[in-house]
């Protein structure tokens, strides 16, 4: 088994992140919950709809799970897909396990679902912070092949927090939708320095848009996720309002840059193109005079 | 339809709505209720500064008008699609307005939402999808997006989707089929302010969409796979 998290299927990181044979899962494959919709379409169908979700611990501690399989449709939503997610946050709601933890690995909605997927994201949205204001944390982690987009980019950063890899990707319109839609002088999806830069986990973590940046293995994830669940969760308005200035904040210092390397040298590193080189160690220590967020921790 | 004119219709006794660039924000009255008014208008492209100043409204009320009812009046073709607002991090601009519209949600404030004219995807998500109830005119435009750009991403053809669409509200664009997906609570037509009235009466915090979806026959499996996953053992 590789403990590459980036190589790994949904079911391998699953396995690789929680206590040894810890993970129970919720309509498993044999139940065969597929999408109505792909059947329509006569299109190839996954019997668990792209998703996993059951309970299990980390570190001894109970936790409710989801984890997208990029493999399948690149992750996409759609409407079982998105009940799977949407049935395991409520339950947490109900349950109340220590967190829940999201492998997010997608593009969004599902466009052969097109208005239940989109649908489908919202209800996921809503579970998220049903279950942060029923004090349930809800972790994200970010670090597949596909990276975290269009919806489900939002729907990550409504969750307590987010740790990526340096190879982890998040945003909300991929590059290639901006392509098609304002031309290639406007992002150049095949420029994969360029991508890297916009929507990287290095720059994700340096603008405050994650909590955690860790190396690409199971075990750097897995003690980011201990680490996570015990710093707690802060869902207030006073939380929000800090969030408001912060962003505030980053439109005010970094509204009129072209390039992200603009950002980077605006938050005092002497050398942006250096930052891509450096391993996960180094980063982070260099980081920490050298990232838009403070000391203070984001909604 | 013009949003001086919806909110007339909404407000026939008085409003005061301004409107800054394609943002709108204020209050108006509605039967015994004074009602917040957020939203965007000209199709706004919702990029990082439209969702802050949404956002910051929203906290706004929350702050200064406590439990007062909050009406989104949705116009926007969709999260803006430039490099550098992806740069800047638009989807946790977007989060943070969804986070705002839970928190005073939370708070005791009723949300409501009326596409008015176009809702498209992202910048949907983070306002009127987030609404307790959520309500269109019949000749809005709601849509992820359209049939021949469906026909590409899926290669299926555009003839064959808009057979399917005939029998599916899953695929294509329309008010009416967001109504049978559970997507939208209502349509509204005839005396505006007498459907808000009623909304603001009927609206509670719980997501009700899969179950409309499942009693309209639009969305038959999301209800159904909720509830076996907070059945299993």
């Amino acid at each position: 088994m590789t403990s590459s998290y980036y190589e790994s299927t949904a079911r391998a990181r699953i396995a690789g992140l929680l206590d040894a044979n810890s993970f129970h899962e919720w309509l498993p494959a044999a139940e065969r919950v597929t999408s109505p919709h792909l059947a329509t379409l006569e299109q190839p169908a996954a019997f668990d709809d792209g998703v996993v979700v059951g309970k299990g611990s980390i570190a001894g501690k109970k936790i409710f799970i989801a984890a997208q399989e990029g493999g399948f449709m690149g992750g996409a939503v759609g409407e079982v897909h998105g009940a799977k997610i949407v049935g395991m946050l409520e339950r947490a709601v109900r349950d109340q396990p220590a967190a829940v933890l999201l492998l997010l690995e997608t593009g969004g909605v599902r466009l052969q679902e097109a208005n239940a997927g989109l649908i489908a994201v919202s209800e996921v949205m809503r579970a998220i912070l049903s279950a942060r204001a029923a004090g349930v944390p809800v972790i994200v982690a970010i670090g597949g092949q596909y990276g975290c987009f269009g919806g489900m980019g939002i729907a990550a950063r409504c969750a307590t927090a987010i740790i990526i890899s340096e190879e982890g990707r998040l945003g909300l319109s991929g590059p290639e939708v901006i392509e098609t839609a304002r031309g290639v002088e406007e992002y150049d999806s095949r420029d994969r320095a360029l991508v890297w830069r916009t929507v990287g986990g290095k720059h994700r973590y340096l603008l405050g848009e994650c909590d955690t940046i860790v190396p690409d293995s199971m075990e750097a994830f897995r003690n980011a996720i201990i680490a996570s669940i015990e710093n707690g969760d802060d869902w207030s308005l006073q939380a929000l309002e800090r969030e408001q200035q912060l962003l505030g904040d980053r439109l005010q210092r970094f509204g009129d840059c072209r390039d992200s390397r603009d950002i980077w040298r605006k938050l005092g590193w002497p050398d942006p193109d250096a930052i891509a080189m450096m391993d996960n160690d180094e980063f982070v220590a260099a980081a920490q005079k050298r990232c838009a967020k403070q000391t203070i921790k984001a909604p | 339809m013009d949003w001086r004119k919806v909110a007339t219709q909404l407000f026939p006794s008085v409003y005061d709505v301004k409107q800054e660039g394609d943002l709108l924000y204020g209050q108006g009255r509605c039967g015994k209720h004074t009602v917040a008014v957020i939203g965007t208008t000209n199709h706004a492209e919702v990029g990082a500064e439209l969702a802050l100043a949404m956002a910051a409204a929203v906290l706004e009320v929350t702050n200064k008008y406590p439990r007062r009812p909050i009406l989104f009046l949705v116009d926007t073709s969709g999260q803006r699609l430039r490099h550098r607002d992806e740069m800047l991090g638009l989807n946790g601009y977007m989060a943070h307005l969804a986070k705002c519209v839970e928190m005073a949600r939370r708070r005791g404030h009723t949300i409501i939402s009326l596409v008015y004219e176009q809702a498209l995807s992202g910048g949907f998500l983070a306002n009127g999808m987030m609404a307790d109830r959520c309500a269109a005119l019949p000749e809005a435009e709601i849509r992820v997006m359209g049939l021949p750009a469906m026909a590409r991403v899926t290669r299926i053809s555009e003839e064959r989707l808009a057979e399917l669409s005939k029998t599916s509200p899953v695929f294509a664009p329309g008010a009416n089929n967001y109504l049978q997906m559970g997507g939208l609570d209502e349509l509204w037509e005839g005396d505006l302010s007498a459907c808000l009235s009623k909304a603001l009466e009927h609206a509670d915090a719980i997501d009700h969409r899969r179950v409309r979806g499942l009693e309209r026959g639009g969305r038959k499996l999301a209800d159904v796979v909720v509830n076996r996953v907070l059945g299993s053992a």
